[in-house]
């Protein structure tokens, strides 16, 4: 509790110096990289759309293959937060010893988690965004809803980078990563919407997994690029802030904990 | 005015201490690691904390740089008030770590200036100073060279020189030859020699005894959180021990008990006070001619030396192993 309440030691520009270090380590990959970040889903959506699409009539309202990519959006930008959250930002603290050393400098241990969760989210928003260009040029969406979505890709990049940094924080080695995948990620992505419309689950199910942030991501990124009302976007807004505030405040408290004591 | 030099001699206005530490304690549930360590460091001055392991170096040196809450105690780290003031404390302090913390995904220059950022140092001031680091550490044709590539005493040069790039007031190294060969050791105490003539402050943690007589201008002995001598090396080997040493080990003809069985027998009637450790006997002694003579007719071999920091910290802190 001691750790939850202690008085935020941030500095915008040494956290911009945090995140700066990261995105000079990627610039040199950053080809692959996108071309990585890419590729996956564009094999699923490929695979899945238009192999599935053609069995299937179509899904509210839209093609399978335009109901997938809206949801793969949010489902790419969510798992590109957690990887560089979780495998990149546990080498950073843990293994390569980059955080004790840059809090030799002048820099508090705010100042790098701030500046982590802002880089994961960045890394995110590159994969998100990447898929926005991809199926507005394939014409799956209207060029202005891409855009309009951007701002909410971001937005989820965050999110999950925050719920990532949690994991980071009480991971004894890589191992540990496993469950988080296994227990929150998939499962997430199979009740969230991503592959089919959640009123396709029991009324049960869908009661208890309204909490889920995916759910929220897809409820806000979907409507934007299908063009269909949307009245419940500020919520979905405001959910997804919360998790991304509330991530960042308990993984602040545990790697305080963690690094600090 | 009797002597009108001696304000020349002595400045009036004395040199604030770059880092005075007063009853520090630092417990961990019940455990309590660091209870009560005084000190303060003169300006220019080289000072060694040394102790076995688990002796508490580490948490102090912690809690000096403000990166653990000591649980009691009074810290001024150049001047700032630590933990409230740390950060702005370490903008003025180079710290060289145990663990090689540097950065495998960049190049030795590109470690220096991404460092730099950090102390908000601008580019171009940083890129003026890193050839300069780089040659200080000897590793001007290493550049370019990403840090896997680099041997570990490169390794250990480039984390002082990244520890240096803010200019600091006060250099703070945490064991800085453990796991390095001689000659990198050597290379190693030779840069630090350069930096305290040049008359940067410097607290460093060892627990090679050497490399603290022949670095430090003072020393503490640190052993359960305790300091147990505090003085230069010369002071605190003359308070505590015996100026001279002979050790004994081999066969005795007369015994074949060895150097222990001989030592049970003959050692207290020549030296004020002698310890067996495993095969060897330590005779502590003021004048070693009577020993000598007699052990010339024994078979036993030995060695006659002076005194150093070693004994001093063997007595003080016990001969047992401290595994933790």
């Amino acid at each position: 509790m001691k750790t939850l309440l202690h008085p935020p030691e941030l500095s915008a520009s040494r956290a911009y110096a945090v995140w700066l270090r990261n995105v000079k380590v990627w610039r040199r990959l950053a080809v692959p990289s996108l071309l990585g970040n890419l590729a996956d889903p564009l094999i699923y959506l490929l695979g899945l759309g238009l192999g599935l699409g053609l069995l299937l009539p179509k899904v509210a309202g839209v093609t399978y293959l335009t109901f997938l990519a809206t949801g793969t959006v949010a489902f790419s930008t969510m798992n590109g937060a957690t990887f560089e959250a979780l495998y990149s930002g546990f080498a950073r603290m843990h293994v390569q010893k980059t955080w004790e050393a840059i809090m030799n400098a002048p820099m508090s241990l705010d100042d790098v988690i701030v500046g982590e969760m802002c880089w994961a989210a960045t890394k995110a928003f590159f994969s998100g965004a990447a898929i926005l260009i991809v199926i507005a040029a394939f014409g799956l969406t209207p060029w202005t809803h891409a855009l309009a979505a951007m701002p909410l890709v971001a937005l989820i990049g965050l999110t999950f980078a925050g719920l990532g940094l949690v994991a980071t924080s009480l991971a004894p080695s890589y191992d540990f990563f496993m469950y988080y995948f296994t227990l929150f990620i998939s499962p997430m992505a199979m009740l969230s919407g991503v592959f089919f419309p959640v009123d396709q689950l029991p009324a049960m199910l869908r009661a208890a997994t309204g909490w889920l942030p995916l759910l929220h991501a897809i409820g806000a990124v979907r409507p934007t690029l299908l063009g269909t009302p949307n009245p419940d976007l500020w919520l979905h807004v405001l959910v997804l802030a919360l998790y991304a505030a509330g991530g960042l405040v308990v993984a602040r408290a545990l790697i305080r904990r963690r690094l600090l004591k | 005015m009797d002597r009108p030099n001696d304000a020349l001699e002595r400045p009036v206005t004395r040199q604030r201490s770059p880092l005075v530490v007063e009853g520090l304690r630092k417990s961990y549930g019940d455990h309590e690691v660091v209870r009560g360590v005084s000190f303060s460091l003169v300006p220019g001055e080289c000072f060694a904390l040394l102790g076995p392991n688990g002796a508490g170096k580490t948490t102090t040196i912690r809690c000096i740089l403000g990166q653990t809450m000591p649980s009691d105690g009074r810290i001024e780290l150049v001047g700032e008030s630590v933990p409230d003031h740390a950060r702005q404390a370490r903008q003025r302090v180079g710290v060289v770590p145990q663990t090689d913390s540097l950065d495998p995904d960049f190049t030795a220059a590109e470690n220096l200036e991404v460092f730099a950022r950090y102390f908000g140092i601008a580019p171009d001031q940083a890129r003026e100073r890193i050839p300069r680091l780089l040659a200080f550490a000897g590793l001007e044709a290493k550049a370019d060279a990403k840090v896997p590539a680099l041997s570990g005493g490169m390794k250990r040069r480039l984390t002082m020189a990244r520890a240096l790039i803010n200019d600091p007031e006060l250099l703070v190294m945490d064991e800085p030859t453990t796991g390095l060969d001689p000659q990198a050791r050597h290379l190693i105490w030779d840069r630090l020699k350069g930096l305290i003539t040049d008359g940067k402050t410097v607290l460093l943690t060892t627990h090679f005894m050497d490399e603290a007589e022949r670095l430090a201008h003072r020393i503490a002995i640190l052993d359960e959180g305790r300091i147990i001598a505090i003085g230069t090396p010369r002071d605190v080997i003359a308070e505590h021990i015996e100026p001279q040493v002979v050790e004994v080990f081999g066969d005795w003809a007369e015994h074949t008990g060895g150097a222990p069985a001989w030592a049970t027998a003959h050692a207290a009637a020549f030296s004020r006070r002698f310890e067996i450790s495993g095969e060897t006997a330590f005779c502590y002694i003021d004048e070693p001619g009577a020993l000598l003579d007699h052990l010339a007719g024994t078979g036993l071999r030995y060695l006659h030396r002076p005194a150093n920091l070693e004994d001093v910290f063997l007595k003080l802190t016990g001969r047992e192993l401290r595994d933790s």
